[in-house]
């Protein structure tokens, strides 16, 4: 891939702000949260009459830093190929915003903070969280910076999902949305996946029944849980090329070491996601995944006119969220007459595609963006 | 536009302003950016070639990658004033099956093809026993990518056997529109056909 060192980071430094809301937000499950916290950054400037908006969703193990630097670091934010001024998201015509989903462990409320109720971490007390929580935590974010109607909502995987679920929740606020390898809901395959990792992580003796903080981590659970999730990222092909049977020596070990390549890799994987990635987080998020279901009736209300204009993109090789899933939420759209636009671009990059394969992905969203009346 | 494509002009011609149109085969989408333009239709275009499709998405059309025969199954009756199958028809497998469902989810049908009933193509044939190739059917027989070969005459039947009433009929030749024996002098027709 071809990447142009001086935009790298062009977005600028930022800071991670937060807002501090006394709640309480009613959840789904019907319990409550309060008080929420939500973490978030912006790139570009938000125009007068608050309509260059644009909302962006980060995918499962994501945060805010979507684009830019922090002060004194020099790894950007994760979609930086896409953020900073001439890119798709242009920062020079587009205010960018981008916040951590309440349940997650990067700023924004969830197991690992405070409960008010004991002085110490929520843990496995901190209510089951869905994506539609996690919008509805977002809305409270929109509304706060004054901002009636988004440009556009746009994000990849869980990112995608939560597109879907401000396109279905507040048609009324999202003139166009963006979900990139998404899917209306789990298969049987996503959620098996994802109760793998849930297990790994529980069956971490650590993990005590998600009270560990202050103690030693779950860490070896929730590095297999993303040594899998690694797996389910890349392609066949992808490995193949990166990997191969490559060794990390010249000769076997003849014994139970990282020989391969991919071994090393995953192993590597596993260990620095430890570093940044609550244990219980990756329990909380995974399940508002699988509980995610917006197909059939769900995603419209029948009565309500959808305006929003959707463009839709999958990955040839993405086997986690196949195209087939993007096409049924083209067919959803479809069958309510709504404006939409889908593309399959060929990719080799599997699920990890729409992070890493991204010169394809940006042409189609830089002018899909330039359409919009 | 660097030719002037005269069956985009026909077809822009019989749209009604305003109109809801579905382009099957829409390719870069030149004529559904141009019936927005000219005749303000809301437009949704089928498309199966990726490239295609970026170029409609550069022209902020609304476009969707698909085969023109799994497309359409999803919209409800009636979504379209009209569906456009302009030199896409002779190239699906099933036109019987794809006519009827165009007719389900709108209300008339503007079809383009090639017409095979073309002279030069009747003198390839009669003279050098070869399989005609035209300018509008300009492929060899190894790489077309059209699987049915008709001609004007053959259309006109069967939308006659088929009970599609044709409202308008208009033949394209190697230069300008021809009205004088069509089926021996058009390289191309547009009907507009409902049902």
């Amino acid at each position: 891939m071809k990447k142009n060192k001086e935009s790298i980071g062009s977005a600028g430094i930022v800071k991670v702000q937060t807002l501090k809301l006394e709640g309480p937000l009613k959840l789904e499950s019907g319990q409550t949260l309060s008080p929420i916290t939500i973490a978030y950054e912006t790139f570009g400037a938000l125009n007068a009459d608050k309509s260059n908006a644009i909302l962006i969703e980060h995918a499962f193990s994501g945060d805010s830093h979507a684009a830019g630097l922090y002060e004194g670091e020099t790894a950007p934010g994760w979609w930086d190929d896409l953020i900073g001024p001439g890119k798709a998201f242009d920062t020079e015509k587009y205010f960018v915003i981008c916040a951590n989903v309440i349940g997650g462990c990067r700023g924004s409320t969830g197991p690992s903070s405070i409960d008010p109720a004991t002085g110490k971490p929520y843990g496995t007390k901190f209510p089951i969280v869905t994506i539609a929580d996690m919008v509805k935590a977002q809305k409270l974010l929109i509304d706060h910076l004054g901002i009636k109607k988004l440009l556009s909502v746009a994000g990849g995987s869980m990112g995608g999902m939560q597109v879907l679920e401000w396109a279905a929740k507040y048609p009324e606020c999202v003139a166009s949305a963006i979900p990139i390898a998404a899917s209306l809901k789990h298969s049987p395959q996503q959620i098996a996946f994802d109760e793998v990792g849930r297990q790994a992580v529980m069956a971490d003796p650590n993990w005590n029944k998600g009270d560990y903080y202050g103690g030693p981590q779950p860490d070896k659970g929730l590095a297999v849980a993303r040594m899998i999730g690694h797996i389910t990222y890349m392609s066949k092909r992808s490995m193949e090329e990166k990997f191969s049977r490559r060794l990390k020596s010249d000769d076997l070990s003849f014994s139970f070491n990282a020989d391969f390549e991919v071994e090393g890799y995953l192993r590597y994987r596993g260990e620095s996601f430890v570093r940044r990635f609550d244990a219980n987080s990756y329990l909380y998020i995974t399940k508002a995944m699988d509980y995610f279901d917006l197909s059939g009736e769900k995603f419209f209300n029948k009565n309500k006119k959808i305006d929003t204009r959707f463009l839709v993109i999958s990955f040839t090789s993405d086997w986690l969220y196949p195209s087939e899933q993007s096409k049924e939420i083209v067919k959803l759209l479809k069958s309510r007459q709504v404006e939409v636009s889908f593309c399959e671009i060929k990719a080799e990059y599997g699920h990890d595609s729409f992070l890493v394969e991204t010169e394809e992905e940006a042409h189609l969203i830089k002018h899909f963006l330039k359409g919009l009346k | 536009m660097n030719k002037e494509r005269l069956d985009l002009n026909i077809i822009t011609e019989l749209v009604e302003p305003g109109s809801r149109v579905l382009d099957l085969g829409c390719g870069d989408g030149d004529l559904l950016a141009r019936l927005i333009r000219e005749r303000s239709v809301s437009g949704q275009g089928i498309e199966i070639d990726p490239a295609a499709i970026k170029k409609c998405i550069e022209k902020g059309l609304n476009v969707t990658q698909e085969n023109i025969e799994d497309g359409l199954s999803w919209y409800p009756n009636a979504s379209f004033d009209y569906v456009i199958l302009n030199q896409s028809m002779q190239q699906v497998l099933r036109v019987d099956k794809l006519l009827e469902e165009a007719f389900r989810v709108g209300k008339r049908v503007i079809v383009g093809f090639p017409n095979f009933a073309y002279f030069k193509a009747r003198l390839d044939i009669f003279f050098s026993g070869r399989a005609p190739v035209t300018k509008s059917l300009p492929f060899q027989w190894y790489d077309t990518p059209n699987v049915h070969f008709l001609s004007i005459k053959d259309f006109v039947n069967y939308c006659n056997k088929k009970g599609y009433r044709i409202i308008t009929s208009r033949y394209i030749g190697t230069k300008r529109e021809v009205k004088f024996l069509p089926n021996l002098f058009a390289i191309d027709a547009v009907f507009l056909i409902t049902k």
